[in-house]
Formats: C-alpha cells, sequence, structure tokens
C-alpha cells in the first residue's frame, strides 16, 4: 500500500473520502444512530448525492436499479438494526440476480456489539447467505481498503452484494486516510479467460450438431457482450432463446430470435430447447423456472455451458463443455476458433432444416392472447407502452403476471432496457428499482410496470421520486387482484380465491377502490391517471410520456380473469406446455 | 450410498471465517461430520480439516461454493491412501485396583497414553485414526467409560508435497497487515 495522504481525519471522513475514490456519485439511504456520524461529511461531499428514500428496502433495490442501467456498482446506505434488515430483501434480490451493489451499514459501537445493544442486529451473520463477502469494521484505519475491496468484489467476476457494516466508534474515531494502491485478495481470483481446449472442444460440438440452440442467460448482459452474441449467431445462423434475465440481450425484432423459454416461455423456445441436440449455453445457469422437471428437460442435447462462475456448471445439469470464462471473452474466443474451423478445416455446421422448423414453429404460435369482450387486456396495455415509449426507454417489472405480460408484449431490442426480480421474485421491486435505474439514466423514459399488489408494497418511494426530481413513469396493471396467484387459483384450485382480492378495482366489479390510485399519486405530489379502456389507452400514454417534471402513475383498470399463456405447470415436463387452458399445441407430423 | 470425504480447506485467518465455511455447508444441505481447525506455518492462515458424508458429485458442488468465498484461498481432498489421517480423544475409565493393571495393558497396547490418575479412574490420551480409536474403545467399555472428548480429524499428505507449497507463500495476502 502506498501513502498518498496522511492528514488526521475521522473514521467518517475517510469513508466518504473512500467512496469518492471508488467512483461512487449516488447514495440511496436513510440515517439513524449508528450510521449518523457518516452523515456530517457526506453532507460536504460535492460528488457524492445522496438521495433520502422512504424504505431501506427502497434504498436498496434503488441501488439494483441503478446498476443493472449502468454496469457500475449501485450503492445503498442504512443504519444498525432495522435499518439494516431493511435492506436484506433488497440483497437477497441482488444476490440472486448477480446485481453489484454495496451496502453500507452502521454497527453499534464495538464495546456494544454482542450485548443486544439498542438497534443492535448481526447483520454480516444474518446476510452471510445472501451476500457475496461481507465486512465488519471495528477499526477506522481499515475503512479504505474494506471500501476498495468491497468495490472490487462486488463489481468483478460474477457480480453480487456485499455489506460493509462499521461500528459507531470507528466511524468517529481519529485515522488517516491511505487509499490501497493494490488490493490483497489472494483468495479472489475470478477466471475471466477460457480455457483455449474447452473453447475448441465446444466449436467442435457446435459444428457437430443438428439441432443447436443458443440459451442466453443474463451473464451475457453483465458481461456487456450482446454485440458478440449477435455476431456469433449471425455468423452460425443457429437459432436464440433469451431467458427472463437477458430479455434485451438479443434483439427481440431479430429473425433468429425465439423469444423466452421457461414456465411462461414461448411456444418456440420452450419447444427448441426440448428438441435440441446441443445447448450452448452463455450466463445461463438452468434455474428450475427455465428447465421445469429438470429429467425431461432438453433430453436430447449435449450441453455446452459457459460462466464465470465455475459452480454453476454441471449444478443442475452436466455439462459435457464446461467453460469458465467471461461470456464476452467466451463468445469472442468462440467466434475465432469457429471461423477459423471453417478456413482451415472446411468444418462448418449446417442448420438450415432445423432452422426452418423452428422458424416454422415461431411463426404458428407467436405469444398472443384474446381480448376480453369488455373490459381492457392488460397485454394491449403493455404492448402500447412499449410501442409509444420505444426500445430508447427503460421498463422494470414488479413481480407477477405483470412482470411475465411485460416480459413477452415489451419489444426488447438492446441489453439494460429491461429490469426486473427474476432470482427471488420481490414484490415490490419495480418503483424502487424504476427510481435508481431514472437516477442512472436521467433524461430518459422509464416505466415501472407494476401490479396492483406489487405498488403498495414499495409505493412510497413516489415521494423521493417527486420531491428529488426523479420522473418514473408508473403503470399499474391494476386488475384488483394478487393476479398470478389468482391465475394458480382458477387453474389449480377450483377458483377458490382465498386472500387475492385486494379491492384496488371499480365498484362495477364489486371492489372498492382502496387505495384509489390516482388519489394516492396526487397525494405524493405525481401526477394521477386512469385509464380503463382501449379507446383512451394511447392518449393517456402520451400524456404521461409528455410529463418529464414529475412522476406520473397511471392507474390502468383491466380485466382480471387474463391469464399469463403460454405455461408448463409446476414441476410438469416442458414437453407440456400449454398455450391456453387446456390447450396442448397441435403439431403437424413433420414438426416431430 | 454417500461416501466419506476428507477435505483440507487453507483459509485466510480471520474473524468470521468459520461461520462462513460452517454456514454454507448447512445452507447447501450437508452434515458435516467432523471439523478441526488450526494455524499452519504461515500464522496468516488457518487450516481446516472437514469430514463430510456426501456423494462424489454433491460434493463437487460443494467445493465449488466454498472456493467461491473471499476468505477459502485453496480447497484439497485428501485420499486416505496418500494421507496421514489422526483424531485426539482424552477417555476417562473406571478402574479399581483389580481393573488397574487391564486398563494399563490396554494403553500400552494401543499405544496410548496415561494423563492423570484418580483412585478410582484413569483418563487416557490416545491419537490414531477412527479405526483404531474405535478398537480400543470397544476394548475399555467393559471397565467402565465415564466421560470422553474428541477432536475433529486432521490429515496431511504423505511425501514431501506441501498444499501451501506454490499457491500461498508468493500471495500478497499473507504479508498484509
Amino acid at each position: 500500500m502506498t501513502e498518498q495522504i496522511a492528514e488526521q481525519l475521522t473514521g467518517a471522513q475517510s469513508l466518504v473520502r473512500s467512496l469518492e475514490h471508488a467512483g461512487v456519485d449516488t447514495i440511496f439511504g436513510i440515517p439513524g444512530g449508528a450510521i449518523l456520524p457518516a452523515y456530517d461529511p457526506l453532507f460536504d461531499s460535492e460528488q457524492i448525492r445522496h438521495i433520502l428514500v422512504r424504505h431501506e428496502q427502497g434504498a436498496g433495490h434503488a441501488a439494483q436499479g441503478y446498476a443493472m442501467v449502468t454496469g457500475r456498482v449501485g450503492v445503498c446506505m442504512a443504519t444498525s438494526g432495522p435499518g439494516a434488515t431493511n435492506l436484506v430483501t433488497a440483497i437477497a434480490d441482488a444476490f440472486m440476480d448477480s446485481v453489484p451493489i454495496v451496502a453500507i451499514t452502521g454497527q453499534v459501537a464495538t464495546h456494544l456489539i454482542g450485548t443486544d445493544g439498542f438497534q443492535e442486529a448481526d447483520i454480516r451473520g444474518i446476510t452471510m447467505p445472501i451476500t457475496k463477502h461481507s465486512y465488519l469494521v471495528t477499526d477506522a484505519a481499515d475503512i479504505p481498503r474494506v471500501i476498495a475491496e468491497a468495490f472490487h468484489i462486488a463489481g468483478t467476476g460474477r457480480p453480487g452484494p456485499v455489506l460493509v457494516d462499521i461500528a459507531k466508534d470507528a466511524l468517529q474515531s481519529s485515522t488517516t486516510f491511505h487509499w490501497p494502491s493494490e488490493l490483497a485478495l489472494p483468495g479472489y481470483r475470478p477466471t475471466t479467460r477460457p480455457h483455449g481446449k474447452q473453447v475448441r472442444e465446444a466449436a467442435r460440438l457446435i459444428a457437430a450438431a443438428e439441432r443447436p440452440v443458443l440459451y442466453v442467460g443474463g451473464g451475457v448482459i453483465k458481461a456487456e457482450a450482446s454485440a458478440e452474441l449477435k455476431m456469433l449467431a449471425e455468423l452460425t445462423q443457429i437459432p436464440v432463446v433469451t431467458t427472463l434475465m437477458a430479455r434485451g440481450a438479443f434483439p427481440d425484432s431479430h429473425e433468429l430470435h425465439l423469444g423466452m423459454p421457461g414456465m411462461h416461455g414461448t411456444v418456440a423456445a420452450v419447444t427448441a430447447l426440448q428438441r435440441s441436440d446441443l445447448l450452448i449455453s452463455l450466463g445461463a445457469r438452468f434455474d428450475d423456472r427455465v428447465t421445469g422437471q429438470l429429467s425431461s428437460f432438453a433430453p436430447l442435447a449435449k450441453v455446452i455451458h459457459a460462466d464465470i462462475d465455475p459452480a454453476e456448471i454441471s449444478k443442475n445439469r452436466t455439462a459435457d463443455v464446461p467453460i469458465v470464462g467471461d461470456c464476452r471473452e467466451v463468445i469472442s474466443e468462440l467466434i475465432g476458433t469457429l471461423r477459423k474451423q471453417a478456413d482451415e478445416d472446411g468444418v462448418e455446421g449446417d442448420y438450415a432444416a432445423w432452422r426452418e422448423q423452428v422458424l416454422g414453429i415461431k411463426a404458428r404460435f407467436p405469444v398472443g392472447y384474446d381480448k376480453p369482450a369488455e373490459g381492457l387486456a392488460p397485454q394491449t396495455v403493455i404492448e402500447r407502452l412499449s410501442a409509444l415509449s420505444g426500445s430508447d426507454a427503460t421498463y422494470v417489472a414488479g413481480v407477477g403476471q405483470h412482470q411475465m405480460w411485460a416480459a413477452h408484449y415489451v419489444d426488447y431490442e438492446r441489453p439494460r432496457q429491461w429490469l426486473n426480480s427474476g432470482g427471488a421474485g420481490t414484490m415490490g421491486y419495480s418503483v424502487p428499482a424504476a427510481m435508481g435505474a431514472q437516477v442512472g439514466l436521467p433524461g430518459s423514459v422509464v416505466w415501472a410496470i407494476d401490479g396492483d399488489g406489487c405498488f403498495q408494497m414499495t409505493n412510497q418511494e413516489l415521494a423521493t421520486c417527486a420531491l428529488e426530481g426523479i420522473p418514473i413513469k408508473v403503470a399499474v396493471i391494476n386488475n384488483s387482484s394478487l393476479g398470478m396467484v389468482r391465475q394458480w387459483q382458477t387453474l389449480l384450485y377450483e377458483g377458490r380465491y382465498s386472500n387475492t382480492d385486494l379491492n384496488t378495482g371499480p365498484e362495477s366489479i364489486g371492489a372498492r377502490r382502496i387505495p384509489d390510485f390516482v388519489k394516492l399519486a396526487d397525494a405524493y405530489g405525481c401526477v394521477g391517471l386512469r385509464c380503463d379502456s382501449e379507446a383512451d389507452l394511447d392518449a393517456t400514454i402520451e400524456k404521461a410520456l409528455a410529463i418529464t417534471d414529475r412522476p406520473v402513475v397511471i392507474d390502468f383498470v383491466v380485466e382480471r380473469d387474463a391469464m399469463v399463456w403460454p405455461m408448463v405447470h409446476g414441476g410438469a415436463s416442458n414437453d407440456d406446455i400449454q398455450i391456453a387452458r387446456d390447450l396442448a399445441p397441435t403439431w403437424d407430423d413433420e414438426d416431430i | 450410498m454417500t461416501t466419506q470425504h476428507t477435505l483440507s480447506v487453507l483459509v485466510e485467518n480471520t474473524p468470521g471465517v468459520l461461520a462462513r465455511v460452517s454456514s454454507l455447508f448447512m445452507r447447501r444441505g450437508f452434515n458435516i461430520e467432523s471439523l478441526a481447525v488450526g494455524q499452519t506455518e504461515i500464522p496468516e492462515i488457518s487450516r481446516m480439516t472437514i469430514v463430510v458424508n456426501v456423494d462424489e458429485l454433491p460434493l463437487e458442488q460443494v467445493t465449488k461454493q466454498l472456493n467461491k468465498l473471499v476468505n477459502v484461498l485453496k480447497i484439497v481432498e485428501l485420499d486416505s491412501g496418500s494421507a496421514v489421517e489422526r483424531e485426539l480423544m482424552l477417555i476417562k475409565v473406571r478402574t479399581d485396583p483389580q481393573t488397574r493393571g487391564q486398563v494399563l495393558e490396554t494403553v500400552n497396547l494401543f499405544r496410548a497414553k496415561v494423563v492423570d490418575v484418580a483412585t478410582d479412574a484413569v483418563t487416557i490420551e490416545a491419537t490414531g485414526d477412527a479405526g483404531k480409536l474405535a478398537a480400543m474403545l470397544n476394548v475399555l467399555e467393559p471397565f467402565g467409560i465415564r466421560e470422553i472428548a474428541q477432536s475433529g480429524r486432521v490429515a496431511i499428505g504423505r511425501g514431501p508435497r506441501s498444499i501451501t507449497d506454490r499457491t500461498l507463500r508468493t500471495v500478497p495476502g499473507t504479508q498484509a497487515s
């Protein structure tokens, strides 16, 4: 370590200076007793904007949203005890979806640790299984090193959340500031460069395959590998599926794109994986929502599995060719090797028949829905949002039916256009994550596509948005119920709607409109709009798009019996995909 | 059918590392049979010897997950054929003037030693692999075993090679304060 500056300062000042050295420009947080010393020098920082949220969970999701759109490490801050525990859901969410965030929490003073002191919680212990790494700092001298390490660990390799818990006395004591010139992390050396032999083996399998599929996961977005992916797909003419976390990694408009696989995947994507003889998995993790019943998933396929995290490879499905490395480097090397193989050895795959087959399925079974006799179809709302806002806008969903519709009916053309809580499935992600995304992308359009259930979990951040000049747009797809649970109750519990009616709908369906989202928006200093017919749909969306000086909330009152299709029931084989209730796709002989 | 595996895990000697390792085993659903921790010849590095009963594939998964812990430096699976494995056991055995001689004879037979004597009991210190200690306990059982304290297994590979050799002596972490 080299000594750059040796003046005396407090641990709190050292923390703020460390965050500045780490390149932080935004922190989402709430002060409280134990973290209070840090907020004093933060008040003076010219580099760092602190955004005062209304609930720590909002700070955590905002840091995620910021990180997802910028590719940089997001930062949230909270005090000890309940402040820290309120961050837990967001930290778990970031862990599941590999989002780089650093969470800084105040801890009670060292002499109180372990005494069940006021607002004491062992947040490092609590978050141990849901962080990539964590620190408890009790000596002010450690602050710069720990902050430097935390940002490095969060943002490199497979990204993830890092917790830095700092005892109050460490923030208050006097120290000197030394920013480390290099990091000493002997146990942390992510492999980014793939093994040449494995890449050559993969290229050999690709050339020999007859029915290959590029199975693309969120790792491609994290690795900024979309351009390389497009080159690979166009070079090989292999069809592509993009998982929920990878929507936007490959343009939806591309001919080779079959859409999203999995429980609510397109018929083409699900069927292509099932019939494939070679899965080329890039930054994906064979999640149960993609594979369905694992034993019958892609039963004929060999697997090339590339991931930066070796623990993901062969975790759920044994890989024939494991490749540990950064997706961008893997794909680049694969392109080089495939070209060389074609040029020098004349070995090249020919998948024309397969392509014709899967593109035929794509044409015959597009994602679609029937419009209801009366009322507004939620799918139409999302289609029009996408059409009128375009692919420069960012779309941030909550969890449930609206999330799946947003995954299908928004047209994704670029990486980082789509944010959602994929792995954890956190209801309430949308509004605060959209807030963070908007801060990361000032001046652009950010839509929170939310459900009436999700929206009620974190809408207090509308206050933050209104006061801090963060003009997000919220589309509440209001079906007056916990829609996805209701769908399962319709399909699996004979329509016994136990505890899924939220009463946010209009009196015409017997609901009580509590709360009234338009009034709620107004109370929070936002513009509140309502739309309940297709005739007003475009005008309402355009009105919202024209408002740029404050947040807008649109209460889209939609038909409540709409369901998400296609669907593979939980635990079932992907071969049993249904395109509507009790309706399996009918295949021509040549398809099978 | 699960088999027993002995893992030598080199970790940074920092607070919380034991909790990280043990909670990882718990979270991924593995039961630790025994665990022993101690310093190595490099003071900044501790060595954990972990014995688990698990199949080959889940073992690979837990090893990969362990490797992701930032404080874990290296993991080596020691095969009992090419490693020396030892456990330490302290056994308090009831004795009387008639049986003391037989107990002491057992102690000698197993190359154990007596570390404490009272009028009606002796405390024996024994080291060995799990098989030897079980055999000795079997012989002592009829005299009346009053108390046992047993360590986790420690193990080291046979031959001149060291698992701390290459990777660790050169890493910057071993010089850090």
